[in-house]
């Protein structure tokens, strides 16, 4: 153990170069289209989009690393990386343990993805992502909830009849609708206060910079044509 | 990959699937099974490693030491992996950043821990924000293999303090009675012979470690039931060049074989190993071989 712990260190004290401004930014990478990985295993998306372009205006160097969803804010807070580009909706749970910038989509509702469309959700059984807005809210209303690590496992628990109904962003829901017989509810739900960047709270200053980018997407109307290319949600 | 790939809408069959199985996020894939042989490669011996060190702790007549090989065999047991996985591995790397930040960042005046912020100056990050994500994923598997290494370390030391009380007493009474001091004994008569009693328990141990590596992800590494997940997860039209539905039941087949495959020339090998060492012993396999011999 000593030994081990000692090799560790000196590995790792070797490894020192150059300090330049290296931003990491952490995503989930199975949620399309906000995010997920493209067929050469590289990061895509909305965000990946977004991301490129707010790291160039705030002329910073970004890199991309992946991470599980149910680590997500662990992993920020441990220093493991700097922001959380990942669909994540700011609520107040939330911003108890992280900061969050200015939101880059507004506030939209989520849906629901089913097999008929008669579904009385009271006596259902409802699929959300652990530890999503969408969780929460089924949770709160009483509803018999199902969690599960992975989006795409949620869809295919309604699939193969596990779940009566998936909650999930609308966006994400929108090209699983009318394949394998699966419907999107006319019910929605408005929750969440719009998908913004995470931050370490005491990183104020990277997350301005962050801010400050997103602001001036949205002046110049670019943030409006990327969410129209992706589309992720409404506009701004 | 090939050529007639640039347009994979136009192909069918096995042309289709050549391409399909051939793209950067496929290889990824095949790589990853390299990734956890490499892992078990390492993990398996500094886990033996351990859990030597271990159980020879938990026999000593040094009490101290007595006492922390007891305290990590029974606490590491007892705490759940998937806790240990997440929580144990954070605490682990923030160690290794505190101890730096000591050494590097002396006059550092800012507080380490703010709410629920874990700090140190850039200095100290471990891996350099700065540095390339392979050294990151580098960094990952090395606390993924000391992790599964003190985690498993505990098990066998457990198996390896078993064995080691089962090395029949008379023969320790007789190295004495030669005039062996203790080390003595327990170099040349306890543990030579032990083995034999530890590969029952230490197999199951090898069984259990194959199939734990899944547990990989939530160190950041990517492993072959992430990538198979990933792959066989439904595809749309509009985010790829080969959209299909889930095929995940397909890819977790294939890792099936995988494991079944593995664990089966496992056995092979340690049925081998088992039957080297029960030679000359004084238990039922051993005879067994000497009336066969005879």
């Amino acid at each position: 153990m000593k030994r081990l712990l000692g090799t560790a260190l000196a590995l790792s004290l070797s490894t020192g170069a150059a300090f330049a401004d290296t931003v990491r930014l952490g995503t989930e990478g199975a949620y399309a289209p906000w995010n997920f990985l493209d067929d050469s295993g590289e990061v895509a998306g909305f965000e990946r989009d977004l991301g490129d372009e707010l790291c160039k205006r705030a002329a910073l160097n970004c890199e991309w690393v992946t991470n599980d969803w149910d680590s997500i804010i662990p992993n920020l807070v441990s220093g493991n990386y700097d922001a959380i580009i990942a669909g994540m909706s700011i609520t107040e749970d939330r911003e108890k343990v992280i900061d969050f910038t200015q939101n880059y989509t507004p506030p939209d509702p989520s849906a629901y993805l089913a097999l008929s469309d008669d579904v009385d959700l009271a006596g259902a059984v409802v699929a959300a992502q652990a530890t999503t807005i969408q969780a929460a809210f089924v949770a709160g209303q009483g509803w018999t909830l199902v969690e599960f690590a992975t989006p795409e496992e949620t869809v295919a628990a309604v699939r193969n009849g596990e779940a009566d109904a998936v909650l999930a962003d609308k966006s994400f829901l929108d090209p699983f609708a009318g394949q394998d017989g699966l419907t999107m509810l006319s019910r929605m739900e408005q929750i969440g206060g719009g998908v913004g960047m995470g931050f370490r709270k005491s990183d104020t200053e990277l997350r301005a910079k962050f801010d400050a980018a997103i602001q001036s997407m949205k002046d110049d109307g670019s943030l409006n044509e990327l969410i129209a290319k992706w589309e992720v949600a409404t506009q701004f | 990959m090939f050529e007639y790939c640039a347009n994979p809408d136009t192909l069918d069959g096995l042309a289709w699937l050549s391409c399909y199985l051939t793209t950067g996020k496929h290889l990824s894939f095949y790589t990853s099974f390299g990734t956890v042989l490499v892992l078990l490669a390492i993990t398996a011996p500094v886990a033996l490693g351990f859990g030597f060190g271990g159980a020879a702790m938990a026999r000593s007549n040094v009490t101290p030491a007595r006492w922390i090989g007891k305290t990590y065999i029974a606490i590491v047991r007892g705490v759940p992996d998937i806790a240990f996985f997440m929580f144990f591995v954070i605490a682990l790397d923030q160690g290794f950043e505190y101890l730096r930040h000591q050494a590097f960042c002396p006059d550092w005046d800012q507080p380490i821990r703010q709410g629920n912020d874990f700090i140190v100056c850039s200095e100290a990050k471990l891996p350099l924000s700065t540095s390339p994500q392979w050294v990151h994923e580098i960094y990952g598997f090395f606390l993924a293999v000391l992790t599964f290494a003190i985690v498993f370390g505990a098990f066998a030391a457990n198996v390896i303090f078993g064995a080691m009380n089962a090395v029949p007493k008379a023969q320790i009474e007789t190295a004495g009675a030669y005039g062996m001091t203790r080390r003595q004994t327990f170099w040349r008569i306890i543990v030579p012979q032990m083995w034999v009693y530890a590969l029952p328990g230490l197999s199951n141990l090898w069984m259990v470690l194959i199939k734990a590596t899944p547990l990989l992800f939530l160190l950041g590494v990517e492993d072959i039931v992430y990538w198979a997940r990933e792959l066989g997860g439904t595809k749309h039209q509009r985010f790829t060049d080969y959209p299909h539905g889930d095929w995940r039941m397909w890819y977790f087949l294939v890792l099936l074989v995988f494991y079944l495959g593995f664990t089966k020339v496992s056995e092979a090998v340690l049925d081998r190993l088992m039957k080297r060492l029960s030679r000359g012993q004084a238990t039922a396999g051993g005879e067994a071989l000497r009336r066969a011999a005879a």
